[in-house]
């Protein structure tokens, strides 16, 4: 299966992806429904998504914009009834992750990718211990391994994330939920992974417990130099660990930017909405807004742009014409409205100036050096930046 | 509803136990000859199937339809008996367990596993032992005390739904408001457990068929008491399925009728499992027909970790 | 062990209750039937050996009922199950001694490989769904649904009588070979088993098979068989995270089960001639042999409640959540 479609990237040379070797992932125009034929629920529409070596990217959105199972699609492991049905997504820019076999997928799979999912009490096997789960995937990928070899390695991995070495022979439900997550973080580490998807990962945590895990999260980054990939829709908590946000709504991208330029500065009404509907720790007490409505019934998707209906900003042409992913900035952000394509006048709230550069640079401490975003044209959304209206 | 009808476990199993249900009505009144009457006296070997008898004679030449048409009738009384009086206790007992918890839940459960342990095959054989082949009890009675034996299954499903319901909120809101117990038990949580109760009812009714078939067979009830089982037993006392010449139309016939009227209401039972619990509907990738995915090019088995995609040659537009 | 306990007490407290109630049936019928049984023995046994018999019940005594429960217990606990009236005087525990034997042996072996077959068909059956693994489970309702001694009666039909492949009764060819540790008699043996355990199986393993498949369909959903994916396990692996938990359900309903084969069993004995227990209870049913038909009663039910003790053993070793020592 061809994984080009005709929204190129821009360094690609005679159709062939030039690879750029800090971007790990790199998603075109992903499309995922549930189900096939006319009863289909599209729950991805043309998502463009890039993660580069050691980058943070938050993927932000309420429950239903489509974010875990973007994150699942790209490596395979929606479950039924999901289909991929176009698109492209590859890793480090050679292997076409949606055309791999088993077998491909099985040699990328925890040593490059590793996976962090939502409820550690389910993603545990109850009826193992947790060394023999540690060992499980040592045993599958590392086969030169000795018994003692994997014992030690188990060992330093439980001790990585400052839990004792004696648990290993404990069973997932003698263990606390914050424990447990932290096992599903030092499983996810075993290999080595350039990347780690995290699907909320403390979501069902409490907020203190929330707070330490995710400070060990970032100590562990800092030290490994991993890529992640976090789900959670939690804006707020992004806006403090991730790089650069990817806002979804819909199962569409609607602003992707800096995590502090989104959180100071945003671009799209939803996201503005999202911002306003947590309360500032600091600063003068304002009113906190939510948004009003709800989200839109997949299988009954509004016309034009799928936020139109709750937005305070509505044109008369977000009604009819879906809004592309705008480039703004140089390249460097970009919105899904049609505010932001220089026809209208774009309100104050949309158009506050970001304190921080354009886009964030990745923490000097991790190798290699990557290139501040700013100086490369993105691949993404080049040719989208015509507001045609039209999908490609 | 209509749902229910769509899937064919249902159709069959519902067709299959309309048609026994008609047999234990009317069944005795088809019956060409009475099930004693020995046509000869002089034949001491069952003759096969033939245009007086469709089904063949006994060794004292009974007429097999015969028997099969009026045992009928006993053996699914006897089944829907049993069935109904073991519900009953099942959702007596179940019910009140679940929804009362502490000191009635502990005692009432103990008394359920008590007799769900217990063999129930062996006890019954020494009390219908013990009550003497003499005595020629009816079939609401055999039904009864089967159901004894039979109620416990259902108690313990019918208790673990009840604890779950107590738990939520609209029963909350009927205590605040001053329900009494019984009523919330009878119209509150009852109605939300039909499926259970069903489900219960239909397993019980097989369990009956079995123990009452068994009982019969073994001879513990009166042979002179005709059912499937009774057929059975006579057949197995002349070796009908050892002589060379088989004597099939002997033995086949009342077996198949208490494995198809048992396979009847197991299908219903599947289907209403299914429709409870759709995970378990169908084969193949749930959500996507097979013929769909074999359209679009996909493979019919969903393989976990392997997530579909669709080649963009054959996208739907 | 908090499981094991309460599973301990419920074992002794049903072994209480079937004693009683072996105890108390005889007494509760009308007209109570052991009289009529006695009156046809008086003229044949020794006057102790009636009196033995009057006082198992309750019969012409001057121990009113407490007493006389509290001397059943007694007789119990000291082995002694009464004498058989048919078989005098083989006592009750003589006759079941030479019968249960043949009895575990063909149940033992016929429900582990059952229970093995049906689970492993069951995995099968749902990891690869849409095949024509599906198209079993009609078939496997029909033999739910059919009574053993049928699916026997159609067995010794179909491999005996007409492909004479098996013998169609008794446990060893009687004529030809002796008792003991030797080889013609073992294999004869195993020549006289196979249709009753080929039975047993038949009749036994739709449970198993739809059981597990179920199981296996609701686990194979849970986040960490995804998860087993996600490290890219190999496929066997992945599919032992899901058996494994869908396993636990099965073992507990062993114990349920464990009472329907026996009973199966037994049923199946009397078709085939088989001298275990079952086709002892079928003598002594036809018999009035009361003593007998008790003492068998309180075997089996013992049986059955050590059978069950042994899967609850299984599963606590199983699941690692029953361990906790609360």
């Amino acid at each position: 299966m061809s994984g080009a479609t005709s929204s190129a990237p821009s360094s690609v040379v005679g159709g062939v992806v030039n690879a750029d070797p800090d971007v790990l992932i790199e998603v075109r125009g992903l499309c995922v429904d549930y189900g096939l034929g006319d009863d289909a629920v599209h729950a991805v529409v043309e998502a463009d998504l890039e993660l580069r070596r050691g980058e943070v990217l938050g993927l932000a959105g309420e429950s239903g914009s489509g974010k875990s199972t973007l994150a699942y699609a790209i490596t395979r492991l929606l479950r039924s009834p999901g289909v991929i049905t176009a698109g492209s997504a590859r890793f480090a820019g050679s292997v076409n992750l949606l055309s791999a076999g088993q077998r491909e997928l099985r040699g990328l799979r925890w040593n490059e990718i590793a996976v962090v999912l939502q409820s550690s009490m389910n993603a545990l096997n109850p009826v193992l211990s947790i060394g023999t789960q540690f060992s499980d995937v040592l045993r599958a990928h590392r086969p030169g391994m000795s018994r003692a070899d994997r014992q030690a390695r188990s060992a330093e991995l439980l001790e990585m994330v400052g839990i004792p070495a004696d648990r290993l022979s404990s069973y997932p439900h003698e263990l606390s939920g914050g424990m447990r997550q932290r096992v599903m973080i030092a499983t996810a580490l075993a290999l080595d992974p350039s990347v780690v998807i995290m699907d909320e990962p403390t979501t069902a945590l409490d907020v203190v417990t929330q707070r330490e895990i995710l400070e060990e999260l970032m100590a562990l980054r800092n030290r490994l130099g991993f890529a992640v990939l976090f789900i959670s829709h939690d804006l707020s908590l992004l806006a403090e660990i991730a790089d650069s946000i990817a806002v979804m709504y819909a199962g569409r991208l609607v602003e992707r930017a800096g995590a502090s330029a989104i959180f100071r500065a945003p671009r799209h009404p939803y996201s503005l909405g999202l911002l306003s509907s947590f309360p500032a720790l600091h600063g003068p007490r304002r009113a906190m807004e939510g948004i009003p409505g709800s989200p839109p019934d997949l299988r009954n998707m509004p016309s034009g742009c799928p936020f139109h209906p709750r937005c305070g900003y509505a044109l008369d042409r977000c009604r009819s014409d879906p809004p592309p992913l705008l480039e703004l900035d140089a390249g460097a952000r970009a919105a899904a409205c049609w505010l932001q394509d220089g026809r209208v006048a774009v309100p104050a709230e949309l158009a506050r100036p970001a304190a921080a550069p354009p886009a964030a640079v990745p923490p000097a401490a991790v190798p290699p050096a990557a290139v501040p975003p700013a100086a490369v044209p993105p691949a993404a959304a080049a040719p989208e930046a015509e507001p045609t209206g039209g999908r490609s | 509803m209509r749902r229910l009808l769509r899937s064919p476990k249902i159709v069959v199993g519902l067709c299959l136990s309309v048609v026994f249900g008609l047999l234990a009505i009317i069944g005795p009144l088809l019956a060409p000859y009475s099930p004693n009457t020995s046509v000869s006296t002089t034949n001491g070997t069952p003759l096969p199937p033939s245009a007086a008898h469709l089904l063949g004679t006994t060794q004292v030449q009974q007429d097999v339809l015969s028997q099969l048409l009026v045992g009928g009738r006993s053996t699914i009384l006897v089944s829907l008996v049993a069935g109904l009086a073991a519900t009953v206790l099942a959702v007596l007992f179940g019910v009140t367990a679940g929804y009362f918890g502490s000191w009635a839940d502990d005692g009432l459960s103990m008394l359920a596993n008590i007799f769900l342990v217990l063999p129930a095959l062996p006890l019954l054989i020494v009390i219908f032992g013990f009550m003497g082949k003499g005595t020629n009890p009816n079939d609401v009675v055999i039904g009864v005390i089967i159901a004894i034996t039979g109620w416990a299954f259902g108690a313990r499903q019918l208790r673990a739904q009840t604890l779950s319901m107590r738990a939520r909120d609209f029963v909350d809101s009927a205590k605040v408001i001053g329900e009494k117990s019984w009523r919330i038990m009878t119209f509150e949580i009852l109605p939300n457990l039909i499926p259970v109760v069903a489900t219960a009812f239909l397993f019980t009714v097989i369990y009956g068929v079995g123990t009452y078939t068994a009982l019969s067979f073994l001879g513990v009830i009166s042979t002179s008491h005709w059912s499937w089982g009774t057929m059975l037993y006579w057949a197995q006392s002349a070796q009908a399925a050892q002589q060379v010449h088989l004597e099939w139309w002997w033995f086949v016939p009342p077996g198949l009728a208490v494995g198809l009227f048992g396979t009847g209401l197991a299908l219903l039972n599947f289907g209403i499992d299914e429709f409870v619990n759709p995970r378990l509907r169908g084969g193949g990738t749930s959500g996507i027909s097979g013929r769909r995915a074999r359209r679009a090019g996909l493979p019919r088995r969903p393989q976990l970790g392997l997530t579909p995609v669709l080649d963009p040659a054959r996208r739907a537009s | 062990m908090r499981m094991m306990s309460r599973r301990i007490t419920l074992y002794i407290l049903t072994a209480i209750v079937a004693i009683t109630v072996n105890f108390f049936i005889p007494r509760l019928m009308p007209g109570n039937p052991a009289l009529a049984v006695l009156g046809r023995v008086q003229a044949q046994e020794s006057k102790q050996a009636i009196a033995a018999l009057e006082l198992q019940y309750g019969v012409q005594t001057k121990t009113g009922l407490w007493g006389q429960y509290m001397q059943y217990w007694s007789h119990l606990l000291h082995g002694n199950l009464g004498t058989s009236l048919n078989s005098y005087p083989a006592s009750v525990g003589s006759l079941i001694r030479d019968a249960l034997p043949w009895t575990i042996g063909l149940v033992g072996v016929a429900t582990v490989i059952s229970f093995v077959l049906g689970t492993l068909l069951g995995v099968a059956a749902a990891w690869r769904r849409g095949t024509w693994l599906d198209g079993l489970l009609p078939a496997m309702a029909f033999f739910q649904a059919a009574p053993y001694f049928f699916v026997a009666i159609l067995a010794v039909a179909l491999f005996s009588t007409k492909l004479g492949w098996f013998p169609p009764n008794s446990g060893y060819d009687t004529t030809t070979v002796n008792p003991g540790f030797n080889g013609p008699f073992l294999s004869s043996v195993l020549d006289h088993a196979m249709l009753p355990a080929v039975t047993i199986v038949l009749a036994s393993i739709a449970g198993w098979i739809i059981g597990m498949r179920n199981m296996m369909i609701t686990t194979m959903d849970e986040d960490y068989v995804l998860l087993g994916a996600a490290k890219g396990l190999p496929s066997h692996r992945v599919v032992s995270y899901a058996a494994r938990n869908a396993l636990l359900p099965s073992v507990a309903g062993f114990s349920l089960a464990i009472g329907f084969i026996v009973s199966g069993a037994l049923l199946t004995e009397i078709v085939f001639s088989y001298p275990g227990v079952g086709y002892l209870l079928f003598t002594a049913i036809g018999s009035d042999d009361y003593p007998l038909l008790q003492g068998i009663f309180l075997i089996i039910t013992l049986a059955v409640l050590l059978a069950n003790l042994a899967a609850d053993f299984v599963y606590a070793f199983l699941d690692p959540r029953t361990r906790q020592e609360a």
